[in-house]
C-alpha cells in the first residue's frame, strides 16, 4: 500500500513562507489570493496490506517523527 | 572534569563548544559520535550548533532520533547537565527535552550577527556568571530560530523562571523575546545564540566565558 502524509501548520502558527509566497503572487497580478499556506507532502510505500493496520503504522511515524505536534497538523491518506 | 560533546553529521559549531569547554575546564572534552549508542560518563554533555542532517524534515529533527540521542535522553532525564546551542536547541526541543518548537524566522532572513541578550534568570547553573539584569553580546547565525509555544506554556515557562536568557532587539520574531530556555528541574538549556563564539578578546567577544566558567563551576 501506499501513503500520502500531508502536514500543515496550526491554525495560528505564523507562516512566514506562506505570507511570502502571498505577497509575490500580488506582485504578480494575482489579486485576491489570500491565505497562503505552506506545507510539505510526504509519500511512502507500506508493506501491510490490511489498510487499518496501514494506517496506524503512518499515525505511529507522524507521532514519532515526520511532524511536530507542536506546530503541525497532518491528514493521512491510504492508498491502494 | 570530564565533558562531552555529541557531534552529528553537519555539525559545525562541535569544536568551538570543544575550545569554550577546554578553556574553562582545562581537559579537552570527549567527541561523541552520532551514531553510538552508549555516552561516556561525564559531568556535562553539550549539542553543539550546526545543521545537522541537513535540516532535512525540521531543524533537529533527524538528530533528535539519532541513535546516541537515546541515552542523551536517558542521562538528561537523571538529571545531567546537557546544553544545546542553536541547532542543539533545536534538537532540544524536539526531543521533548524542552517544550516548544523553534520555527522559520518570522523575517524569512538567515540571521548572522551579534545581538544583546538581557539575563533573566541567575540561578540557574548556566547563567550564574552572570547577574539578572546583565547584558550580555553573543553572536547569532541561525534561520529557525524564532521560538514557539501555546501562550499557556509560555506563561508557565516565565511563572517559573525558566526564560534564561531574552533578546533585547528580537531578531527572529521568537515568542516572548526568548532566547534561552531551561527544563524545569534546570539541569537542560537550550539557547539560539552562541555563547562558545565569545569566549576570548581574540574572537571578537569575551561574554561567553563567564557563561562556561560559571557553570563548569556548578558542576564541578
Amino acid at each position: 500500500m501506499k501513503a500520502k502524509i500531508t502536514i500543515t501548520l496550526k491554525n495560528g502558527v505564523l507562516d512566514p513562507q506562506g505570507a511570502a509566497i502571498e505577497n509575490a503572487l500580488a506582485g504578480l497580478g494575482f489579486d485576491g489570493a489570500a491565505g497562503v499556506r505552506q506545507g510539505k507532502v510526504i509519500e511512502l510505500k507500506l508493506a501491510e496490506t490490511d489498510e487499518g493496520a496501514a494506517r496506524a503504522k503512518v499515525e505511529e511515524m507522524c507521532q514519532k517523527l515526520l511532524a511536530n505536534p507542536v506546530m503541525e497538523n497532518y491528514a493521512i491518506e491510504i492508498l491502494a | 572534569m570530564k565533558t562531552a560533546v555529541i557531534v552529528f553529521p553537519a555539525s559545525n559549531c562541535d569544536r568551538d563548544i570543544a575550545v569554550a569547554l577546554e578553556q574553562a575546564t582545562g581537559t579537552a572534552p570527549e567527541m561523541v559520535w552520532h551514531g553510538q549508542t552508549e555516552l561516556p560518563d561525564a559531568d556535562f554533555y553539550a549539542l553543539p550548533g550546526g545543521f545537522s542532517y541537513g535540516d532535512y524534515l525540521r531543524a533537529g529533527a533527524m538528530a533528535a532520533k539519532s541513535p546516541i540521542m537515546r541515552a542523551v535522553i536517558d542521562k538528561a532525564k537523571a538529571g545531567a547537565p546537557l546544553i544545546g546551542v542553536c541547532n542543539g536547541f533545536q534538537i532540544l526541543c524536539e526531543t521533548g527535552l524542552l517544550p516548544g518548537a523553534l520555527m522559520r524566522n518570522a523575517g524569512l532572513d538567515f540571521v548572522c550577527g551579534d545581538v544583546t541578550l538581557r539575563v533573566d534568570n541567575d540561578q540557574s547553573i548556566f547563567t550564574r556568571g552572570y547577574a539578572k539584569g546583565d547584558y550580555v553580546n553573543f553572536p547569532v547565525a541561525h534561520h529557525d530560530g524564532n521560538y514557539f509555544a501555546d501562550d499557556e506554556t509560555l506563561d508557565r515557562l516565565e511563572g517559573e523562571g525558566r526564560v534564561a536568557l531574552r533578546y533585547v532587539d528580537n531578531p527572529n520574531g521568537s515568542a516572548r523575546d526568548i532566547a534561552g530556555l531551561l527544563n524545569d528541574a534546570g539541569n537542560v538549556m537550550g539557547l539560539m545564540p552562541h555563547p562558545e563564539r565569545v569566549i576570548s578578546p581574540l574572537l571578537g567577544g569575551a561574554d561567553g566565558a563567564a557563561f562556561f566558567k560559571g557553570v563548569i563551576e556548578a558542576v564541578s
